[in-house]
Parts: C-alpha cells; structure tokens; sequence
C-alpha cells in the first residue's frame, strides 16, 4: 500500500480539486487526460515493445466514430456502441498486426501511418458519416441512470480510466508476463527462453489500439460531436509526441508528456499572439523550435529528470518464501538426451557446419571446441532453433526438433547461454534470471494486470532468487544486470538458463571474462548439476578450464567434426594439434 | 473511359509517380545515412516552389531570411566550438561559408530585380535560397542528437516539420501559387498531346537518378555516403566524419526537394503544406519497393502516381483512401513471403 502513496495522492487531488478549478481548467484536464490514455498505450507499445505506430489517432477515430454513428443512426446506447468499438479495433488490430508484426521493425510505423491517413480520409469522404461536417447529437454516457453531461462529471470518468489503466499497466509490466514484454527489443534471447514474442507484440498492440479506443469513446461523449480532424495523420504523431517528450519508458512519462505538451500549446496560442501580433499564426513554429530544444536536453523526457529531483523510495529489497516450483523429471543418467545426426548448415555458398555428427548423454559434460570460425556458435544455432540446419536431424529427447522454432524446443526442456551476452541491461539482475523461469508461470497478462498472479510470481521470484545465490549473486540480485562486469553477466546468463529447469544446458563460452577464481566456482557447479544428472554442452576456449571439467572433448575445423574422444586422448591428437598450432614441418 | 482519356491519365500518373520517385529515393538515402525518418521532406518541395513563386512575383523571397538567420545561428555556435578547440584558424572559414554566403544571396536577391530575371536564373537563384536550408538545418537539428534512438531522431524531424510548415504558412500565407512553365504549350504526336512541362519534369528526373547513380557509384564523396549508410562505425573508423555524411545527405535530399517543388509548381498549385502528402507518397512508393533497393523505391513510385491519376478519375473522394490502402496487400504479400524476423534491435 505504502507503494501506492504518491497515486492515492495524486487522485485525490484530482477528485478533491475538481470543484475548486474553473470550467476552462477542467476541460484542459479532461484533453490531457484523454490523450494520455492513448499515450500509455504508445509507452507500453514503443517504450516497452519497441513498436512504434502513428496510426494511433485513427483508433480513437474507431472508438468515436462508432459511438457517434451507432448512437445517432441505430439509437444504440453508448455502452453497446464501447463494445462495438472495440470488437472493430480488435479486428483492425488484428489485422494490422499480422501483417505488419512479422516483418521487421520498419513496417509498423509504415504501415500505421498509410492505414492513418486512409481512415481519416475515409471518415472525411463516406456520407454516413457525415463526411468532412461530421456527426452531432451524440448522447451523454448514462451511468446507472445518471446522465454524464458536462465536462465536469466526464471528469471523473475520464481520470478514473486512465488512473486504472495507468495501475493495471504497471501490475502487468511488474509480472511474468511484463518481464516477457520488456524483453520484446532482445528477440533471439527471448524467444531462447521460450517467449512466444510475436504473441507479446500482438497483446502489447491491441492494448494501445483498445485504449485508444476507449479515448475515442469517451471524447465523443464530452464532445457530443465528432469530425474527421482529431484523427488525422498529424493527431497521431502528436500521441508520439506527448509519450517521448514525457519519457516512453515510463506511463507516468504519458501523464506529464501529454500534460506538457497540451497545457505549452494552450499557452502558446494565449501569449504568443500578443507578443508578436496576432496574424503572425507562429504557435507550431514556437512549440516545434521548444520541442527540438527539450529533446536535444532531456533525450529521455521529463519523467526521469523529475524522477531525479523526488527522494527516492526504498525499492523492495526483500524475497519473499514460497513453495518451489514443480521440476521436470530428468532423463535416467547415461541415456542420450541429443543427438546431432549429418547437420549441415549453409549460408548462400558458405558451408559453416558440414555433416557434423555428436551426442550428449545425461549427466555428462561433452565440450566443443575448436578455432575460432569452425562453425561451433552455428551448430549451437541450429540445436536451440534459432537458426535452423539446412540438412541433417537433430534430436531431442527422442524427438526431432530439427524444424521446430526456439521457443518450442526451449519448452522440450533445452536452454541456453549466449557467446554475447544477451542481458536486459535495465532490470535488475532478480528480473533477468526470472525471464529465464517463464514456461514454469501460466498467468497470462489479464490476471497479472489485476495482481491474480502474486501466488505464482512469489514461486517464480524465489526461484530466480535461489538461482541467482546458487551462482553467487546474492550479493547483486536487486542491481541492474548491466552494471555488472562481464564475467559476471555471463554468470547471470547461466543462473537465467537454469531457471527453465531444463534437461540439456547449452553455454556458449561461459568461462571467458571471468577470473581464476571464479572459473573454479564455476566448474564446480557445473560439475554439481552434470551429478544431479543434467546434460551439459559447452563451447569454450579455455582448454584447462575444458580438460578438469568435459566427460568428452569434440574438436571442430571448418565446420566438421576433426576428432572426438576423451580430454587427454585429444590432448595428444595430432590432428587436433595441427589444427590449433599448424602442422610441424 | 476512352484511349484519350486512358492516355491522359497515365500521363499525368507518370508524371506525379516521377515526383514521387525523387522523393522516395531522398527519404530512402535520408534513412540509411543519418537513420532519421525525414519528414520535413515535404516542406523542401514546398518552399522550392513558393519562393520560385514569390520571386517571379518580383519579390525577395522570405526563406531567404531564414537561411540568413540559421546560417548566421551556425557560424556562431561553430565558431564557438572552434575557438574552444583552440582551432582559430578555420573560424575565417566557417563564417564564410554560413554567413558571407547568405548574405551574398540577400546581397544578389536586392541588386537584381527577380521578377525580370530569365527562368533559368530564378530555378538557380530557388536552388541557392533553399537548398542550404538541408545541411544548416541537420546542424542545429539532428547533429547534436546524431548517436540517439531512431525513435528521439524521428520525433525531432516531426518538430522540425511543425517549424517549417507553421515559417511556410508565416511566409507564403495560406494561399496556393503557381509559376510559369519552363516551357509553354504541348508536343502534339498524332491526336495526342503531351504537355512540355511534363516532358522537362521527366527529362529532369531521369537525369537527376542518372546523376544520383553516378553520385554514389564513381564520386568519392557519394561512396562515403554508402559507406556510412552500410556501417556508420566502420566508416567513421576509416575517416569519414559521420558529421559530414549527414549534412551532405540532407543537402542531396534539399536539392531534391527544392527541384520536385520547382518542377510541380507550374502545373499544380502548391500551397504551404501540400508538401507533406507528396512526401509522404514517396514514402508509400519506398515501401512497396522494399525501403532498401533503390530503383524498387523508384518504381513503386510510379506505380503510385499512376494508380492515383487513375483513381481520382473513378472515384476522386476516395483518391487518397485508394492510394494509402495500396500498401496493405504489398505488406501482407511480403508478410506471407518472409519468415519471421529474428535480429535484434541495434
């Protein structure tokens, strides 16, 4: 409760003020609030998701031009016309989104921006709407009998809205299934971990389009009147705007940005006039050159330099106990667990793995090397599925999983580190090793938004925290994971894969970056899971490192298999001496 | 709908889809260079066109002020810059470059009389009043925010676009202008006619991408260009100033605007913003070309000024519906074709 403080506050400021403010500040308020409804879509679109859309305006329009024309024409009451809306933004969205999701970054703001200007000229050109003159008449919102008419009472509606959209978006960012979204600009790691990311992409999108349309609604309703202008092209780069200037990364940023930009604008056509003439019309010029100026100054909006000037909260710094979560039987020590069988995999005429050829058993530790180039990150590419073989099977666990993308091996039980490290720099090191328990939590963003999700976060949380102390990090679980020094990010790479409770680790160079020290506590604990009876494939340059810890050494060149067989058979193997010192003449 | 007519209106197609062309190839180059979604594009068509009008309306052109104001803006807080470098000796010609310079053109603007003048020489005088409007403006813009965010570099273009649009309003007024044909009248071939300035908007464009492909295929400077636009660090490592690829880009992309505006201004009346959608179609025409391959772009273009000639015949209301929704089956053919992308964010 203590958390929610400064918001209870904050609201009953609003609610208490209201009758103290004059008429043309309630309606300033019930503009800013408005916007910053769609504006907390874009936070949670382009700030999380890393999604941008201009076409946000145009699903306002949606929201009021179906209330307007439903309630006018069919005498339909404005509730029924709310759900009308957002059947027709789903489908809209929907739509746009499988198009346009796919396809890589650029297509969205793309896309969105065509799909804007149709539909505003498509408001301003079909008679039934009224073409460009547009749709009066529209009836108040009547809530259990009592009509919402002026400005004043929509007020309250308007805040509580976005209030209770700002609440449940932060509920959802603070869960299992906001980890996955905040980690929708890392794809390949996401996806490693089992994150379904075009799923996420589509919910985050149909979010800001519903809320959009849902500040479509209710501006039909105060304005008692629609025309195709508020949902132009122009509008909707405005929403952009007011979430950037505010800061995208945050949805309080949409609040203060859509604020500021509105209440600079208001004052702007009030003052600006009179210190340079009335014809002069210099408003946009004057906020454009403020604008440049502010973002040149505050790259990430004003939330975080407000941020900085509030005493800062003692964030929550404890774990709480819970049940563990239920573990995957592992398979009986000794059976094979992969088998790689004839991979090939080409790039255009670039053969980087041929025909290669190794297994892995339960309980072993087989390590891969090799010189750089062999082709050793490849195949560990085509096993995880991020990179399919262009040839060959592959199996795991009995199954072949040569065509089956990450997140479907990753939730047979397979898990991975990166040869880079593919951290989410900005949570903290509890939160990244916590993505890596995401298959083992099944509430959805729903339950989350509405925190009927504590009981399973609380399992999850603590198991990302045994993991984390397993591997040492105690001391650093509540420190953003890119203030950590490498070797150490490594280390919470390792602690994030072994969340998944898998049955085949995959590390690509675990051991490089860190100290003598620390690459002996690491071999421990991987000589400690390879005894509980997990499998265990890794790449590494560190041949002493390799030679105390691999059950079995496979050594890649160009893309094959050169020689396979125990630490100190390879050590000796001419072949593989050739290849790493060049052949004695 | 008769072969007269049909001819008519893939005439007229061509022609715009050669206008669009330019501007998708602008916005292409833009993007990959300095990564800014150039919006403001428009506005370079714009103002070619108005101050041409303006100064066949024997006026001085009021972008002329502008460009002496932010070449002025320049040359200080460059000099500034210098002087804190302790490189005094290239303040000489700093200012020279951003301050002699406009003031030469005002200088010129007031000696001759611009409304007298030969076309050719307002073209060139348009040409020199707002072209250096690109590179002065990626200075005091864009520079600055060079390393940020794709995002922060397109909001920025969208509050310059207010800037320039809200000057062209202040300037030009909420009135449309027209200028006179480079040439008048219309080559007749059999009982068909086509109008001289489509032919020289062609003839120009044509030889403008011919240009362009010589730009980045010979010259050392349009290789930079590439160089940069394929990998900006690579290309800063071997010493070629990311500060210099985007002011040369942005310059490229003024020229382009300016002579798009000069080339429609006589056969459509442009108005303060009518820049923007003509902008934004090129970006239509860049997508449906895959925003990556040059004559792609091009041909998208085309296919879009003609499928708009075409539409504003059968259903002009709904000419702009027709043309934005055009891309929604190109995107959901490409959609269909590409597996999905994996590759992270840069």
């Amino acid at each position: 409760m203590k958390r929610r403080l400064p918001l209870l506050l904050f609201a009953s400021a609003l609610a208490l003020g209201q009758p103290l403010l004059p008429e043309f500040t309630v309606t300033l308020l019930n503009y800013v609030g408005l916007c910053a409804l769609v504006a907390v879509g874009l936070v949670l679109l382009t700030g999380v998701g890393g999604l941008t859309s201009f076409g946000q305006a145009a699903f306002v329009g949606i929201g009021a031009y179906a209330s307007a024309y439903l309630t006018t024409v069919h005498h339909v009451s404005p509730w029924g016309t709310l759900i009308a809306g957002m059947a027709v933004t789903t489908a809209v969205a929907l739509f746009l989104g499988f198009i346009t999701l796919r396809l890589s970054g650029h297509f969205l703001p793309l896309g969105t921006i065509s799909w804007g200007i149709s539909l505003y000229f498509l408001f301003g050109n079909l008679e039934d709407l009224g073409g460009h003159t547009g749709i009066g008449g529209i009836p108040p919102i009547d809530l259990f009998g009592w009509e919402l008419k002026s400005g004043r009472t929509l007020y309250y509606v308007i805040w509580a809205v976005l209030l209770a959209a700002i609440v449940t978006s932060e509920n959802m960012l603070d869960s299992r299934d906001g980890r996955a979204m905040r980690s929708l600009r890392s794809p390949v790691m996401s996806k490693a971990m089992g994150i379904d990311t075009t799923w996420y992409q589509a919910v985050i999108f149909m979010i800001a389009a519903q809320l959009a349309c849902v500040s479509g609604w209710l501006y039909a309703h105060l304005q008692r009147f629609v025309n195709p202008t508020p949902f132009s092209l122009a509008q909707g780069i405005e929403y952009l705007f007011m979430a950037v200037v505010g800061g995208i990364a945050n949805v309080w940023g949409a609040v203060f940005g859509a604020g500021i930009v509105i209440l600079l604008q208001h004052w702007l056509q009030n003052w600006l006039p009179a210190l340079v003439g009335k014809t002069a019309n210099l408003e946009a010029v004057a906020f454009g050159l403020i604008m440049v100026v502010v973002l040149h100054r505050a790259r990430e909006g004003f939330w975080p330099l407000l941020l900085r000037l509030l005493p800062k909260g003692r964030a929550i710094r404890s774990i709480e106990p819970a049940e563990p979560l239920p573990r995957r039987p592992l398979p009986p020590r000794g059976s094979v667990v992969l088998e790689v069988k004839n991979v090939t995999k080409r790039y255009g005429g670039l053969v980087a793995n041929n025909r290669m050829n190794l297994t892995v058993k339960a309980g072993e530790v087989l390590a891969l090397i090799g010189p750089n180039g062999a082709g050793k990150s490849t195949i560990f590419n085509c096993i995880s599925g991020i990179d399919p073989p262009s040839h060959g099977q592959i199996r795991f666990l009995g199954k072949r999983v040569e065509g089956l993308d990450s997140p479907a091996i990753a939730r047979l039980g397979l898990s991975r580190t990166f040869q880079h490290v593919r951290l989410n720099p900005a949570m903290t090191v509890l939160e990244n090793v916590a993505i890596g328990a995401h298959l083992r939590g099944h509430k959805n963003f729903l339950q989350s938004a509405w925190r009927l999700d504590r009981d399973e976060e609380r399992r999850l949380l603590a198991e990302a925290a045994h993991q984390a102390q397993r591997h040492g990090l105690a001391g650093q679980m509540f420190e953003p994971a890119g203030s950590l020094p490498l070797g150490t990010q490594r280390i919470v790479e390792i602690a994030r894969a072994l969340a998944s409770d898998p049955s085949l680790l995959l590390l690509d160079e675990p051991a490089a970056g860190l100290r003598h020290r620390e690459k002996q506590a690491l071999a421990q604990l991987l000589g400690q899971l390879r005894s509980e009876g997990l499998a265990i494939l890794l790449v590494e340059h560190d041949v002493e490192f390799v030679m105390g810890l691999a059950d079995r050494v496979v050594v890649m060149d160009f893309g094959e298999r050169l020689a396979e067989g125990l630490p100190e058979e390879i050590q000796t193997n001419p072949k593989v001496l050739e290849a790493y010192l060049g052949a004695a003449q | 709908m008769d072969t007269q007519i049909a001819l008519l209106l893939v005439q007229d197609g061509i022609t715009n889809g050669a206008i669009y062309a330019l501007n998708a190839l602008a916005l292409v180059l833009v993007f990959a260079v300095t990564r800014v979604v150039f919006i403001p594009m428009g506005e370079y068509v714009a103002y070619g066109a108005l101050t041409l009008a303006s100064l066949q309306a024997g006026n001085v052109p009021p972008t002329l002020w502008l460009l002496v104001v932010l070449g002025s803006l320049v040359a200080l807080l460059d000099s500034i810059a210098a002087w804190r470098r302790g490189d005094a000796r290239s303040i000489a010609r700093i200012l020279a470059l951003n301050a002699l310079m406009p003031a030469l053109c005002a200088g010129a603007a007031y000696a001759v009389e611009p409304g007298k003048l030969a076309q050719p020489l307002q073209v060139l005088l348009t040409l020199a009043f707002v072209v250096p409007l690109g590179p002065l403006i990626y200075r005091l813009a864009f520079e600055p925010v060079a390393e940020a965010s794709v995002l922060l570099l397109l909001i920025v273009a969208v509050a310059v676009h207010l800037v320039m649009l809200g000057l062209g309003l202040f300037f030009f007024g909420a009135e449309g202008m027209r200028t006179r044909a480079f040439t008048a009248g219309a080559l007749k071939i059999g009982g068909f006619s086509i109008q001289f300035q489509a032919l020289w908007i062609l003839g120009i464009a044509l030889a403008l991408i011919i240009g362009l492909a010589l730009f980045f295929e010979r010259s050392f400077y349009g290789k930079a260009l590439r160089a940069t636009a394929m990998n900006r660090v690579g290309a800063r490592l071997v010493g070629i100033p990311t500060e210099m690829a985007g002011k040369l880009t942005f310059a490229v992309a003024a020229l382009i605007g300016t002579l798009c505006g000069v080339l429609i201004s006589p056969i459509t009346t442009v108005y303060y913003d009518t820049g923007f959608l003509v902008g934004l179609k090129g970006f239509v025409g860049a997508i449906i070309g895959a925003l990556v391959s040059y004559p792609g772009a091009a041909l998208g273009a085309l296919l879009v000024g003609v499928l708009e000639s075409f539409s504003s015949f059968f259903a002009s209301a709904f000419k702009e519906v027709i043309v934005f929704t055009m891309i929604i089956p190109v995107l959901l053919w490409r959609s269909l074709r590409t597996r999905a992308a994996a590759e992270d964010e840069s």
